[in-house]
């Protein structure tokens, strides 16, 4: 726990919010956006915001793995646990995220008919269930971006490498830098980012290069930790006031240049990109997301089960497209807190504490003005 | 010619498991009554083997106060406690923070076949340990037998009584703007006790439950003659859920502060590998007192001078808010809510 505490210290936090104060100069605006919901989730969690000066605006973004699940990926699992029996393994949040009809994987857990739904933590769970169950088709349902795609990787190789043909995997993996292209595309303006840790370890600093010389914005690489992210704020204001638009690597105790080079190289051997993906809230986005190559193709359980992707529109009063790509808060949304509530979610934002609706619903709601 | 006495097999406690017909009503319930569960939680009451305990009515000025609490715990054994101590723990608690004197307990067993007799036979010793420690007798019992599958070793139904002098009223909505929130010790302790034990998650960690009953801690605070507004324990949902009912039953505010809320390192770091929030993480031997602000200084010391109550701290106050919100002051120097848990309790994966 020293470690952690080392990143805690409330004297520390204080001392960094004065030098925020002191930085942000009286003129301008800083809009910046913490890209995952990781980031989310620390500053909601420990009240940050009430520690920087009103000038600075955080707005949360869509790295939260389940927000940017369309419906129709969801629907996908589903399915393969009522039409097609097997036994899914999920991690815990998506569970929750809403589909189709009302449904959701909880919801098709407590069903009496068809497979079963087990949550798992970590994807050797998901092989352990595999071999210990020969006669049951048994898929993990994978989804994350760069930091859970590895395991998922390793977890197809080991399967081929002992023959486990009752495994498969229903892949839905993302990509953050064309993520964080296609929001900047859309026209969200942002003053900087505040880039995800862990996905950084994966890819390395230099991923985002080219977003930072295209888009003309600086870009400071944040660890999880409270004082990490007041830190890479400071790091951030310091670049807009001299107009900079550089990468910046906040949380170099872990994040090289170049990131883990042996696990690109296993996402790559198993991976190969999608030409286009649906992202929950972005809409499609080119080469952001990936499917299993040809050669692994009998651990694919979409090639295995024959499985469609259905485009499914969302709620139509769900903000959340607006809001994943900064344009809105949850406030704004009229059923935000009285329809959808993390106990009955309609948007995916409202599904992980790490989503911006449930992070305001759960850590933020007694900023909001009181309306009776 | 003589008749030769009826003889049975004793039950084989190292081998035997639980059978349907233990549950049928038969000779089979009789033997594992009388050799496991009289054997260990016998007293007069539960001895004289009617349908039902007589007990003395409460005497002139005391009111009876009854609780019942059912008990589904995986694993049933853990660090610091089983199902069974568990059972008696809970519910003399729930009798207890109403200010009562818990006097009998209820239990109500539904086992599944196939169940160990042994880990039965160690489940019953360990709540007859618990109820003798505590000087509340298991007074009434009964069993019943599920089919393999359609339980989960062992469920533990206890209902417990108690008196409650006239004129002592504790309650959830009784908090007033200006009352300090006291709570016993750690938090978190059972409930990582408990994660630390399953299978999937299997993690070493120090860390015993806290179970304990918690009767004379609140006898002693009582004793103080303080104006305690409401004791409760903070079990399932935790810290967190504790103050959001207390919140909503006064129709007030609470703000609390972090820094000041007593967290072992083990569970801080537990918690911290899972994801989860050691506010939402249950307790068994821990309570909560809304206290009016003058009398904070003797019942925080009569908390103190109790072995299962020496680490309490005040850590919060009481606020007027007619939203209702539990609010916390982080340790960076930020405020944030602390809501009620939504659904299970799921780690978050990245
Ligand atoms: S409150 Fe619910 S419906 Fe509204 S934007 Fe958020 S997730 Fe969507």
């Amino acid at each position: 726990m020293k470690y952690v505490d080392e990143f805690r210290d409330g004297t520390l936090a204080r001392a960094l919010a004065q030098r925020i104060a002191e930085a942000v100069q009286p003129d301008r605006r800083y809009r910046f956006m913490e890209f995952c919901g990781g980031h989310t989730h620390a500053l909601s969690r420990y009240g940050l915001v009430d520690l920087l000066p009103k000038s600075i605006r955080m707005i949360h973004g869509p790295g939260c793995p389940v927000c940017v699940l369309p419906i129709g990926r969801i629907d996908m699992a589903i399915d393969l646990v009522l039409k097609h029996n097997v036994l899914l393994c999920a991690y815990g949040d998506t569970l929750r995220v809403p589909a189709s009809q009302g449904m959701s994987l909880l919801k098709a857990r407590a069903q009496q008919q068809g497979g079963e739904v087990r949550m798992v933590y970590a994807t050797t769970d998901a092989l352990q269930i595999a071999r210990d169950n020969p006669d049951r088709q048994v898929v993990f349902f994978a989804i994350g971006f760069e930091t859970t795609t590895p395991p998922t990787a390793f977890a197809v190789l080991q399967a081929q490498a002992e023959g486990l043909s009752n495994f498969s995997v229903l892949c839905a993996h993302v990509l953050t830098p064309p993520a964080m292209s296609a929001l900047l595309d859309s026209g969200t303006e942002l003053d900087g980012i505040v880039g995800p840790a862990h996905v950084s370890i994966v890819i390395g600093s230099s991923a985002y290069r080219p977003i930072a010389e295209r888009y003309r914005i600086p870009i400071v690489i944040s660890g999880f930790e409270p004082l990490d992210l007041m830190q890479s704020i400071l790091m951030l204001i310091r670049q807009v006031n001299d107009g900079r638009a550089e990468i910046e690597n906040e949380f170099t105790r872990t994040v090289s240049r170049d990131g883990n080079l042996k696990a690109q190289d296993t996402i790559a051997r198993v991976f190969e990109f999608r030409e286009s993906f649906e992202w929950r809230g972005l809409g499609s986005i080119a080469h952001s997301a990936l499917r299993i190559r040809p050669e692994f193709s009998v651990f694919d359980a979409e090639q295995r089960f024959a499985l469609p992707y259905r485009l499914v529109a969302d709620n139509k009063a769900c903000e959340c497209p607006a809001i994943l790509r900064g344009q809105k808060s949850p406030e704004a949304c009229k059923i935000f807190g009285t329809v959808c509530t993390p106990d009955n979610p309609i948007g995916s934002c409202m599904v992980s504490s790490e989503g911006a609706c449930a992070a305001h619903y759960q850590y933020g709601r007694h900023r909001q003005e009181v309306v009776s | 010619m003589s008749v030769k006495p009826d003889y049975s097999r004793p039950l084989d406690l190292r081998h035997g498991v639980v059978e349907m017909a233990h549950g049928a009503g038969g000779r089979a319930m009789q033997q594992l009554i009388t050799e496991l569960f009289a054997r260990h939680l016998g007293n007069e009451f539960l001895q004289q083997g009617n349908d039902g305990a007589v007990l003395p009515a409460p005497t002139c000025g005391q009111r009876l106060v009854m609780s019942t609490d059912g008990h589904v715990i995986t694993p049933l054994f853990f660090p610091g406690g089983d199902i069974g101590s568990l059972a008696v723990h809970g519910t003399i608690n729930d009798v207890a923070v109403m200010g009562a004197r818990p006097l009998y307990l209820s239990a109500s067993f539904i086992l599944e076949e196939g169940l160990p007799l042994a880990d039965l036979a160690r489940i019953v010793e360990s709540m007859a340990r618990a109820a003798t420690a505590a000087g509340v007798p298991v007074v009434t019992g009964d069993t019943k037998v599920v089919e393999r599958g359609k339980g989960d070793g062992v469920f533990i139904a206890t209902t417990g009584m108690g008196t409650l002098p006239d004129g002592l009223d504790l309650g959830g909505a009784r908090a007033r703007p200006g009352d300090a929130v006291l709570i016993s010790g750690s938090i978190g302790d059972h409930g990582i006790a408990v994660m630390s034990q399953r299978e999937h998650l299997r993690f070493d960690s120090p860390i015993v439950s806290d179970s304990a009953a918690l009767h004379e801690l609140v006898a002693a605070m009582l004793a103080t003659g303080a104006d305690i507004r409401c004791l409760r324990d903070p079990t399932r949902g935790g810290l967190a859920a504790t103050l959001n009912e207390i919140a909503h039953q006064s129709g007030v505010g609470l703000l609390i502060d972090e820094a000041d809320i007593p967290l072992k390192p083990a569970v801080a770091g537990a918690c911290e590998l899972l994801g989860l929030d050691p506010l939402n993480i249950a307790n068994e031997g821990k309570l909560v007192a809304i206290v009016a602000a003058g009398d904070v200084e003797p019942v925080l010391a009569a908390m103190r001078a109790h072995p299962l109550a020496r680490d309490s701290a005040p850590i919060g106050t009481v606020k007027p808010d007619s939203r209702h919100f539990v609010q916390l002051q982080t340790r960076l120097g930020g405020c944030r809510m602390v809501d009620w848990l939504n659904g299970e309790s799921l780690p978050r994966i990245c």
